[in-house]
């Protein structure tokens, strides 16, 4: 039986690499003057200057479950805090769940995908990373927990880019949208970021998955004509390279695939194949989402995934003019592109 | 007592009219009988103590919320997001038992025959004999859940991948059961030959005590909240299914190699259980308010709460198995005398 989402408490996750900022972001959403009443899960008592019976101290507890898939874990830690923390309801109007540093954010987000309980009571709204504009290249390179956040991210908040020049920041931007295009990104000095960036974007929200085209990085406000033509081969190979002031990084490891027809799917055919791709590839597909438009289907069908877990439903009728247009998305690891285009091309009417 | 009988007409029995209906007017999580009153628990800062004439006297206990409670039937100690843990007497009385340096949760609590209490904070088992003396034990993560073996001074403690069997007054190494999984509830048999544990999955998990041998009782929707033994431990009554799912325990197998009996099925969830502590009739509790009475030989059913409500969250009998305390989630309550 749906719910109304309006019901459920909805949850950001706040993750970002050691010493980007993810405390200085949490203090200001508890310090800042907005009426609302968040619960924090933390994994580190103590840092968080602001008095609040409402602090939770976890251990992050990474749970694997007896379904015999191996990347389906959750955060055992979650499942206990969320079921107290809902003896409390009214008391609050949020939850922000911080992970620790070296944080995979996918336990996180599968705990809302499995669990019965919390699903009724909770709502994940987004994952939200804060990232080093000055370190966050390096730690790409050597920190696969960085790379893992960025590409997980529906918003990135880039923080400390009074620290770096322009052609840093244009550097450290390429490099995250050359593994994750899709999510929402903000720069800023010491999280100075609008709170409505960060918080209630429904990113998990079936209805909302709307947008899913990729963030174009902005020529933003210093547009440098600096045209780098670096390919850099560096210990790491990927390859740079520039259109009109704007570079573009493909990470060889993580990256995201975009798949689209404006011919309708056939569902008896896409449905096993998505079915079958995430149990098979589901490890190294960190998240998907996808608008399907299929044939003698006059609704819209939208579906998001977190590694081998799928939900999806028929969200509205089609409207009168507007393309019947299937997208979808995956992130992930070492995707094997050829295999999932031509196994969606299969998928095709013909 | 009274006895009574469900009758044999096709149409249910109804005893709706024979409930005194209760407003706690707060969400509750557990109710439990001290002597012939009914202590209501509430999701957060009150025991509602209902006297026998039907007043409601509410009882501030922790400043937040209330996480576990376990009772003996003289007290019922609870645990609190506050950090402490207290005790709550059929006067009305409330005693602080402990208080956590660090404010953590207190998750779980246990109640031993001879006094002893037990309560876990994090990875962290505690234990106070009835003379006062405390110990305290770690295990590798959470504690999910606690219970003290009928005999002697044993506690079991649930946790990730199994149960550990901890003897507080014994230099003997504590006794750990394996079973890959997140253990969230435990409960032995009154005959001390069982331990079952409820899952984070929809599972139970059991061992036998005498050979460790592994019970593995799955099959259920939804994760198992409720357990209950029938009277004299014969049957383990279990919550999670659209049906009370009873397993057998009466031979030296328990449920092993054998089918769960299946009672009183509707279209809703059973969220509670409760075995009449004398005679083979349970009480069921389901998510959509629906209050069932169940005699086990031949599952023959006596309406004792209509649905439309919220689910049902806590159900109880006194120890004489006259009375019956219910209540749902929003805190609509009732109490019925047989």
């Amino acid at each position: 039986m749906p719910e109304l989402t309006s019901q459920k408490i909805p949850v950001t996750v706040l993750t970002g690499y050691l010493g980007a900022g993810k405390t200085t972001l949490l203090n200001r959403i508890l310090s800042e003057n907005h009426g609302k009443k968040y619960a924090v899960i933390v994994n580190e008592f103590g840092e968080i200057g602001i008095d609040n019976d409402l602090i939770i101290g976890a251990d992050e507890e990474i749970f694997e479950m007896n379904n015999g898939c191996i990347c389906c874990t959750v955060r055992g830690d979650l499942v206990r805090i969320l079921d107290g923390l809902m003896k409390r309801k009214g008391k609050f109007d949020a939850i922000i769940v911080e992970t620790t540093g070296l944080a995979d954010p996918a336990p996180v987000a599968q705990t809302f995908f499995v669990d019965e309980d919390v699903q009724k009571n909770a709502r994940l709204d987004a994952v939200v990373t804060v990232a080093d504009a000055k370190w966050l290249s390096d730690r790409l390179k050597d920190a696969p927990e960085a790379k893992n956040q960025i590409a997980f991210a529906d918003v990135i908040v880039l923080n400390k880019t009074d620290l770096v020049t322009k052609a840093e920041l244009a550097e450290v931007e390429a490099r995250i949208r050359g593994i994750n295009p899709y999510a929402k990104l903000h720069r800023t000095e010491r999280c100075q970021v609008a709170l409505s960036d960060v918080l209630e974007r429904g990113a998990f929200d079936l209805d909302r998955i709307l947008e899913i085209e990729p963030e174009f990085l902005e020529a933003g406000d210093g547009h440098d004509h600096d045209h780098h033509h670096d390919h850099d081969h560096d210990g790491h190979h990927d390859h740079g390279h520039s259109h009109s002031g704007l570079k573009h990084y493909h990470d060889e490891e993580m990256q995201s695939l975009s798949l689209r027809s404006d011919k309708p799917l056939d569902a008896t055919k896409f449905m096993p194949w998505l079915q079958n791709l995430v149990a098979s590839e589901g490890q190294k597909i960190l998240r998907s989402k996808g608008i399907l438009a299929f044939s003698d289907d006059d609704d819209r069908y939208v579906f998001q995934g977190v590694h081998m877990m799928l939900e999806g439903d028929h969200q509205r009728a089609w409207k009168d003019g507007e393309p019947r247009e299937s997208r979808l998305i995956f992130i992930g690891r070492e995707l094997p592109e050829q295999t999932i285009r031509d196994g969606f091309e299969r998928c095709i009417t013909t | 007592m009274k006895e009574f009988d469900p009758g044999e007409s096709a149409s249910i029995v109804s005893v709706t009219d024979r409930v005194r209906p209760l407003a706690i007017g707060m969400p509750v999580t557990a109710v439990h009988f001290l002597g012939e009153s009914a202590a209501f628990v509430g999701a957060e800062e009150n025991v509602f103590l209902v006297s026998g004439q039907g007043e409601i006297s509410p009882v501030a206990v922790h400043s937040g919320g209330i996480l576990c409670a376990a009772s003996d039937g003289s007290r019922i100690v609870m645990g609190g997001d506050d950090g402490k843990l207290v005790a709550f007497s059929a006067k009305g009385e409330v005693t602080l038992l402990a208080t956590d340096p660090k404010r953590r949760w207190i998750d779980n609590t246990a109640l031993h025959p001879d006094g002893a209490v037990a309560w876990s904070a994090g990875k962290t088992a505690f234990v106070r004999s009835g003379k006062g003396e405390e110990k305290s034990f770690d295990v590798p993560s959470t504690v999910g859940g606690l219970a003290f073996a009928p005999k002697g001074l044993r506690l079991a403690v649930a946790h990730y991948n199994g149960v550990t069997l901890w003897f507080p007054n014994m230099a003997a190494k504590p006794e750990f059961l394996e079973w890959a999984g997140s253990h969230l509830g435990v409960i032995f048999s009154p005959d001390n030959k069982f331990l079952v544990t409820a899952m984070h999955e929809p599972a139970l998990h059991g061992w036998r005590l005498a050979d460790n041998r592994h019970m593995r009782m799955s099959g259920y929707p939804g994760r198992v909240r409720s357990l209950s033994w029938s009277a004299g431990g014969k049957a383990l009554a279990t919550s999670g299914a659209d049906a009370v799912i009873m397993w057998p325990f009466a031979s030296k197998d328990g449920p092993m190699g054998k089918e769960p009996a299946m009672l009183a099925p509707l279209q809703a969830r059973v969220s509670m259980v409760a075995c009449h502590p004398k005679q083979d009739i349970l009480a069921a509790g389901y998510s959509d308010g629906t209050i069932l009475m169940v005699r086990l030989s031949d599952g023959a059913e006596i309406l004792v709460r209509r649905n439309g409500t919220a689910p049902v969250s806590a159900l109880a009998w006194n120890a004489k198995g006259t009375l019956l305390a219910f209540a749902a989630e929003d805190g609509d309550a009732g109490l019925l005398a047989l």
